[in-house]
Formats: structure tokens, sequence, C-alpha cells
């Protein structure tokens, strides 16, 4: 099966099929393959077959929506009212969010239901999903491959069927490098499209939610139901949402892409690279422009993002203390020993690393070398990407350095880890949307093409990803599950 | 003692008086019961943001453009983080670098005929933590968050002041301010005005500043006093004795009368301040600061400056009706229904009902003599219906809710024999009775007119005009 979004609506509002039954085959398809995937932390039937009778109630009644009765999975960092909401963390794991996210909110008005809740890195943090504490989420083109993180268990889960749209969070890349590992595709929108409310924050200045599925015109689809103004974002944007599907029919021609050098020089596997070529052509093909651009501090990103976000999420994470709600440690004899338990027991080795680097990096002495400093360099990397724009409509590269690699293949080695996320944390730290389609393989696994946009040019996006789809097939491959 | 001299800064909290927090749409009601006011971003929760309650800032402005601050026109929240079981984030939203309002000054007189002028620093907007609750369960603390996210204006002053009593004085100088500008209600006892000072103690003369103790939990003026006072003696004596100052926090107790040491800068935090990413910067135009600035309500200067040119009234009865609002506005109140009377009003109201408020611990705005009350009272002396002794009386009555002046007048017969015939045959009936003190007046014994008029107010039971016994007296004992 793999339906896509599209032709879940389209068979939903001819009546070939019910919500229910889209719905029952999908929680059919996470029993049979999850067990093995791992892509979700919870499953949640009993509300999904509720919500998919409403939209059934709905679409009879012809009062649907854009997406009701489409089946969805949502990143376990979105805050789902009365359900679990873990961020993939034992500080969360009894955690029952008592509201929902505005991006949830926007999917429940618009109808859709809601699967479960998927897998990810802890607290958004990583780049392989192995830094679960409901553990790794296996690539299901290779299940002895990494998915890609933070959002593994989305990708995952597209890439595998068991949803045919999800949700997932970006800070350094965590949409764009799990849709390229994992063969789908999917986008993370300018700074400030999509609220951030109710979405558990790692680096606040970073964050940014956006949509898998198993195109841009899905992509197109979901992205319009998600974004908007939300008064309750203060770093939310009153720009009006354009209709994306209405504006991905566009074609390239003409189109000025720029292919910035630094990222197709060293450190870029040659096969990846000849991958992506291959890509570029097809574009070129299509009536685009190619031309060569410069975005020199390109290096100065990987330093830049991990004083930045470390610093946010060191933080952001103070509130998990074990007061409120979440993990307490076991008898603690004073307060100290509550925090200190609490949080030690709480956290997993990567999330506590990076709180320790973040707290020195804003520790009095130090603040000036690093954070400050953090924050000019991120001016620069964003005044190239303005340098750039000037001349070219969109910018294109690969989206990681190499294929999905193999489980534990990194995880000893953090500044290797790190360095995956080389060609995608320049547009959080800039703010700039971005997103990734699969453009072929590399022995056997997907390669990931990475498509950059202007300040909420989402538009321009998903219509050059849509035009690349509308004449390759790579988006419709589907990996064989074991069961 | 005297070769001492003391230095002191104040930071003050002021709660805003914003109808919801300063982050949230959640009430800022003093008393709810415990955690019924907090909504899901008081609490902390996972995932939810900020959202600046923009009144909060007009107040903050409010308050700069009446110090005559600097105000920039981009402010900045800054996050100061530390773990504590009533900051539900573990860390509280403030600002660090560009406050909304910046150096500006105030003048204060400590005493009769003196001004000082105190700098201020800075004010800055944050808010506020939530409380831990030590006394309700045993072996454990409880939280109640409803404080938490209420808007406080932190004013910083200079270490300006050299005396416990200029301290106070500063004190009540913003107490009053804030009141006027209605930006916050000055409640001490609640916790809506909170003075902590900053003291050290130098040799006369050094240029040096002492090393600093911070004292905290103080919520009375007359504590801040004794709190001040008895650090700078503490201080001096600690040094006198070979000790030295350490930098820390004190904690004053006011029932034992004394401070106690609660954490020294050694354990103090790292706050790791950087500017909030949930919040934009805060952008204040000239149009905001201009639309503020037109809506100040008169401020006490202005208003002390008003009595005295205006209603002729002495600077320091001027100074003491316009250093509370409340007191200000009651004068004015009843001065409307008679302003000839403005220097009668102000003598009774800083006098006698001043008096009576201080012996009851009440509020002005409380007391059962209402302005239009004591116009009546003032009124009638003046168009001689009672002396001033008789309104004494009636003060009395009016306090113990007899009714109105009027009222008690008629009821218990005071109104002022005026009628001279009736004046003379009092006094005939002394004079007669008196024979031996006719005598000495006569022999030149000035004093014992005052003996006759006593007799003979005595006789109308203090109903006789004075003015008329006088004059009619010493008409009738003339040899």
């Amino acid at each position: 099966m793999a339906m896509s979004v599209t032709e879940i609506t389209q068979g939903l509002a001819a009546g070939e099929f019910s919500s229910v039954e889209v719905t029952q085959d999908y929680l059919a398809r996470i029993a049979q393959f999850n067990p093995a995937l791992n892509c979700f932390i919870s499953v949640t039937d009993e509300l999904a077959l509720a919500q998919a009778r409403q939209a059934d109630a709905r679409l009879a009644k012809g009062e649907a929506g854009a997406l009701t009765g489409v089946p969805l999975a949502h990143k376990d960092l979105f805050c789902t009212d009365g359900v679990r909401t873990s961020c993939a963390s034992r500080i969360l794991d009894n955690f029952i969010a008592p509201y929902d996210a505005t991006v949830i909110e926007h999917f429940k008005l618009d109808g859709a239901v809601m699967l479960g809740k998927t897998n990810m890195d802890e607290f958004a943090m990583g780049s392989s999903n192995e830094n679960s504490y409901y553990g790794c989420v296996a690539n299901p083109w290779n299940t002895e491959h990494v998915p890609g993180g933070s959002s593994g268990g989305s990708a995952a889960a597209v890439a595998a069927g068991l949803a045919p749209g999800a949700t997932g969070t970006d800070t350094g890349g965590s949409i764009r490098q799990p849709a390229a590992f994992c063969g789908v595709t999917g986008i993370k929108p300018t700074y400030g499209r999509v609220s951030r409310y109710g979405m558990i924050a790692f680096a606040s200045s970073l964050d940014q939610g956006g949509p898998f599925a198993r195109s841009a015109e899905d992509c197109a689809l979901l992205l319009r139901t998600m974004a908007g103004f939300d008064r309750r974002d203060s770093t939310c944007s009153e720009q009006e949402v354009p209709d994306y599907p209405a504006s991905i029919g566009r074609g390239v021609e003409g189109l000025k892409i720029g292919l910035p050098v630094e990222y197709f020089a060293e450190g870029l596997d040659s096969k990846l690279a000849a991958v992506i070529e291959t890509a570029v052509g097809e574009l070129r093909k299509l009536g685009a422009e190619i031309q060569d651009i410069s975005l020199p501090n390109t290096g100065l990103s990987i330093p830049t993002y991990y004083v930045v976000a470390m610093a946010e999420c060191s933080s952001n994470l103070s509130r998990f203390d074990g007061v409120r709600f979440g993990y307490r440690c076991e008898d603690p004899v004073d307060l100290e020993d509550l925090y200190k338990r609490s949080r030690g027991e709480g956290f997993g080795a990567e999330v506590k690393r990076r709180i320790l680097i973040g707290t020195y990096a804003l520790s009095a002495g130090y603040y000036d070398a690093y954070y400050l400093k953090a924050q000019q360099l991120r001016r620069m990397i964003k005044e190239d990407f303005q340098k750039a724009f000037a001349g070219v409509d969109l910018i294109l590269g690969p989206t990681t350095p190499g294929v999905a690699f193999k489980i534990g293949a990194k995880t000893d080695d953090p500044v290797s880890m790190y360095l995956q996320d080389i060609y995608t944390i320049s547009l959080n730290l800039a703010g700039l949307p971005g997103m990734s389609l699969p453009v072929g393989f590399v022995d056997g696994l997907p390669v990931g093409m990475q498509l950059i946009g202007n300040y909420f040019d989402e538009a321009g996006l998903l219509n050059a990803a849509h035009s690349y789809q509308q004449v390759t097939d790579w988006h419709l491959q589907s990996p064989e599950l074991k069961k | 003692m005297s070769d001492w001299e003391s230095v002191i800064g104040l930071e003050i909290h002021a709660q805003l008086a914003t109808v919801s927090k300063i982050f949230s749409g959640a009430s800022t009601a003093f008393g709810a019961a415990p955690n019924t006011q907090a909504c899901v971003v008081d609490l902390g929760m996972p995932g939810v943001l900020p959202v600046l309650n923009r009144e909060a800032v007009n107040m903050a402005i409010r308050f700069g453009v009446a110090i005559d601050a600097e105000i920039d026109h981009h402010s900045v929240f800054a996050r100061k983080n530390y773990f504590y079981p009533d900051l539900p984030k573990g860390y509280q939203i403030s600002q660090f670098e560009l406050p909304i309002v910046g150096k500006g000054r105030i003048f204060i007189s400590p005493s009769e005929g003196v001004t000082r002028e105190v700098g201020i620093t800075r004010a800055h907007l944050e808010e506020d933590a939530g409380k831990s609750i030590h006394d309700q369960f045993p072996e454990q603390t409880g939280i109640d968050l409803n404080r938490a996210g209420t808007p406080l204006l932190e004013i910083v002053s200079e270490p300006d002041m050299r005396s416990a009593k200029e301290a106070v004085a500063y004190a009540r100088k913003i107490h009053s301010l804030v009141r006027y500008l209605e930006i916050c209600d000055g409640n001490m006892q609640e916790g809506s005005f909170r003075c902590d000072a900053n003291v050290s103690v130098r040799r006369k003369g050094d240029q040096k500043l002492g090393t600093r103790a911070e004292l905290k939990n103080i919520n009375s003026f007359r504590f801040l006093e004794r709190a001040i006072n008895h650090e700078i003696e503490r201080q001096i004596d600690l040094i006198e004795d070979g000790g030295r100052v350490v930098q820390e926090t004190r904690l004053y107790d006011s029932e034992r009368d004394e401070t106690r040491s609660m954490r020294s800068k050694e354990e103090a935090n790292d706050y790791r301040y950087f500017p909030d990413p949930d919040l934009l910067p805060v952008t204040i135009s000239d149009a905001d600061i201009a639309r503020i600035r037109a809506a100040l309500p008169e401020l006490p200067e202005q208003k002390k400056q008003r009595y005295v040119d205006e209603l002729e009234l002495s600077d320091y009865n001027a100074e003491l009706l316009t250093s509370n609002r409340d007191t200000a506005i009651y004068f004015e109140t009843a001065l409307a229904a008679a302003p000839q009377l403005s220097a009668q009003l102000a003598n009774w109201i800083l006098g006698d009902l001043t008096g009576v408020l201080n012996k009851t611990g009440m509020e002005i705005s409380a007391a059962p003599i209402a302005p239009a009350m004591l116009t009546q009272l003032v009124a009638r002396i003046a168009d001689n219906t009672i002396s001033g002794k008789i309104a004494k009386e009636v003060f009395e009555a009016m306090w113990q809710g007899e009714g109105s002046a009027d009222e008690i007048i008629t009821a218990r017969g005071l109104k002022q024999i005026t009628d001279s015939g009736e004046i003379e045959t009092l006094i005939d009936e002394v004079i007669a009775a008196n024979p031996e003190q006719v005598a000495q007046f006569r022999a030149g014994k000035e004093k014992v007119l005052g003996f006759f008029v006593g007799q003979i107010m005595q006789q109308s039971q203090g109903k006789a005009n004075p003015g008329q016994v006088n004059a009619i007296l010493r008409e009738k004992l003339k040899p």
C-alpha cells in the first residue's frame, strides 16, 4: 500500500474508503512492522479510531477540512492533550500533556487523525535516533542502519508506510537529515512560520516544526495546515500563509539555482556527490539555470551552532527538575539530592553532555568568548545567505555528507556525529527554510538533496521539489519490510 | 560612631497592578486558593511560551517618565538561571542589559527644610516567583505558584543615601510615586512593595566603598529603618573589633530585631544571564513615550508646588499633604466644597485627623469622617457657629459615628453664644461672684483675666464666643 496524503484525501472525498478503514489499515501496518522498526513510542489506536469516526461524520456532512480523516503521526515532542508526551526521555516517561500544541490543534481543527507519537532522539538531541530512552529506530531500507535524527521515528514511519505523513522538528537538520536517510520528503520552514507553542523546546531560537511525507505535494498540504500566526508564540510570524498546494505547479523554467562550492568540497561522499549531480542535471533539463555560489562561512556553522543550541538547551531543560511533573528520584534526602538525582537519572548521556557544555558557555567569564562570539558568527552566516540570494532564487546541495550509517558506528565520537549536520545547521542559524527530497541511492540507501529558499519562500521550495518529482520516481520507491 | 559614614542603596520591587500576569493571561489577584491562579505557562509546563503583557511595559515607562529617566527604544528580556522549587522554569525572566528604564533621579526630604537628590540607576521588569510554604505539611514543603509570573518593577537606586532615615525617606518617596502613578497598590504586608537594602560603612573621608551586605525580608518602613541602623552598628562594631565585613545576604528578623546571614557570595549563584530567545526585543517608540507622558497624573512634586503657589500653604504642609496620594485625594475632595478654607482644612487633616489615624492604625481612605464631613466642621468654625475648642468635641463625635457636624451641634446644643446680651449676663454673674479677683485685676494683675474667661466659658459650657467674651469682659472690668 503506501498511499500518499493526496491520494487519501481524494479517496475519502470520493467515498472510495472511510477514514476508519484507512486508519485501521495504518494501525494494522504499525502492529505488523513497528516491533522491528520502533518508529512509535505510543500508538493511540483508540483515540485514532474515535477521531476517524468523527472525521467520517464530518465527511458525510460535507463539512470536511483539507485533511479530514487523514491519519498522521506526530513527533513525541508536540504536546498532545491527555496523551503521553515523552520527548523520548525517561524524565518525561510518565508525562501526560495537559494541553495541545498549536500544531496539534491545527490538525485537530482540520479533522486529521492521530495514529500515535513517534520516536526521536531524546529532547531532539541527536542525528541518529540512538539517543532515545525507548531505543533506536531502524532504517526501513536497512534495519542495521540508523534512520537519522532527531525526528527518526517520523521519517522512518513515512518511509515504511506506517503513516502517510508525519510531523517533525528541525533545530539543526532534524527533519531534513532523517528525510534524506529514509528516502522521504521533508521541509523545515522559515523560523516563525510554524508556531512553537507546545513543542517541547530544545533550542528556542533554532527550533522549527515541519512535515514529512512521500512527496512535495503532500508536504504542501500538511504545511498549509501546520503554519500560521499564533499569538501564544511571540516569535511566530504574522505573514499570511500562502496556499502551498496551489503554488506548486509553476515549473522551474528560468529558476536560478546556486550550488555552494563549500557543500561539494572535502567531506562529501563521492558516490553521493554523483547522485546529486545527476539530480542537478534533471533540474537543468527542466530549464533551471544552475550556477556556482559561495557561502564562505559554512565552516563556522558547526561551532556556532553547538554554542547557541547548547546554551539555550541548558536553560530550556532546567524546568525538568522533578518538582512539578515528570520523573522524580526515589526518596530524596533533601532538595539538592532531589534535583541531582532526578535530573541525573532522568536525562540520558547526550542531553547531559549538552546541558554541561551550554552551562559552561553561559558562565561568568566565558559568556563573551562563547555565546556573544557565536551570536556574531551567526550574523555572518546569515549575511552569507543574504548575499547569495541577491543572485539566485534557490540554493541546492546534498542534505548530508553520506548516506545512513550503521547503528553504533558513531556513538563513541560525538564530534563525528555533529558533523552529520554540516549542510543543514547553517539554515537554522540563519532562520531560512530548507527541504530534503530523495534523489537516488548509494549502496541501497537513499540519498537526500537539500533545497534552500529565501525567507518565507516555502512555496518556491515546494514548487521546485514538485517539478523534480514530476519527472523522477525516487520518491515513489518503498523499502521491502520484514515483519 | 561619628568617624563612620554609612552608604546605602535600595532595591525596591514594586508589584505592578496589571490585571493579568506579565507573560500569561492568568489573574494577578492576591489571596486565591493555592495554585488556582497558575496556568500552564505559569507552571512552566513543557512546551509553553511567554507572551509579554504590554501593559506592564507601559507601567514601567510611566515610572520612567515620572523620574525623568532615560528610556531606550529597545529593551531586552533575559533569563536569570537558578534552581528553586518555587521558580517553575528554572529561570526567571528578567532584564539584564537594556532595561526599560535607565538613569533617573528623585528628590527626597529626610527632614523639614532638607532636600536631597537620589540617583536611580535603572528600573527593569521581571516576573515574580511563587511561594514555598514550609509550615503546613510536616517534613514537606508546599509550593503555591499563584504569584509566579506576577509583574515586578525592580527599582535600583544609586548608593546615594547616608543614613537609615534617608533610606526610609527615599523608600517612602518611591512608594508614594508608584501609588500616584497607579502602577502599584503599595501594600507592604501582602508583599506588593518590597525593599532590599545594600548597606556598607566606611571611615569619613574615604572614597572607596566598604564591603556591603544586602538586607532582605523587610516589610515595613519602620523595620527598614531599624534593620539598616542595626546593620550599620553591626558592621562598625565588627570592623572596630578587628574583623571585616563579608559580602553576603542577610535576612531581617523583625521579632528579634536583628539580621542573620542567609548566604555568602562564595555560595552565590552564577545566574548565566542571556537574552530570552522566546521573546522579541521590546520596541518603544517616541510616540509611546509621549502618549504615556501626556496621560501622567499630577505628580507629588507638581501638586506640592501648586498647593504652595495657589493655595498658599506652607512648604511643609504642602509636602505632608502630598506625600501620600490618599491624603492628597482626601484634602482635595474636602477642599472642593470650600476652596477658601485650604489652610484650616490642611491643619485639621495634618493635625487631629492624622493623629487619630496614627493612633488607630487606620488608612485615611477608610476614615469614618468623610472629606465632606470635615469640610462642614471647618466651615462651622469659620462662620462662628462653634469655637475651635467645641470643634474638637464635634470631631471626636463624628469619629465615633454620631453623624455630621451639623447634626452633632444641634443634638448636643453646641451652637456658640454670640448674643452679646446673653454674654453680658454671664459676665455680670461671674464678676459679681468673684469680687476678690476683680480687685486683683484692677490692681494690675492682668493674668486674672484668664480666670474670668475660664469661668465664663465653663458657665456657658464652652459655647460663648471667646472673642466677644474677651472684649466685653475687658470693658466691664475697667476700673
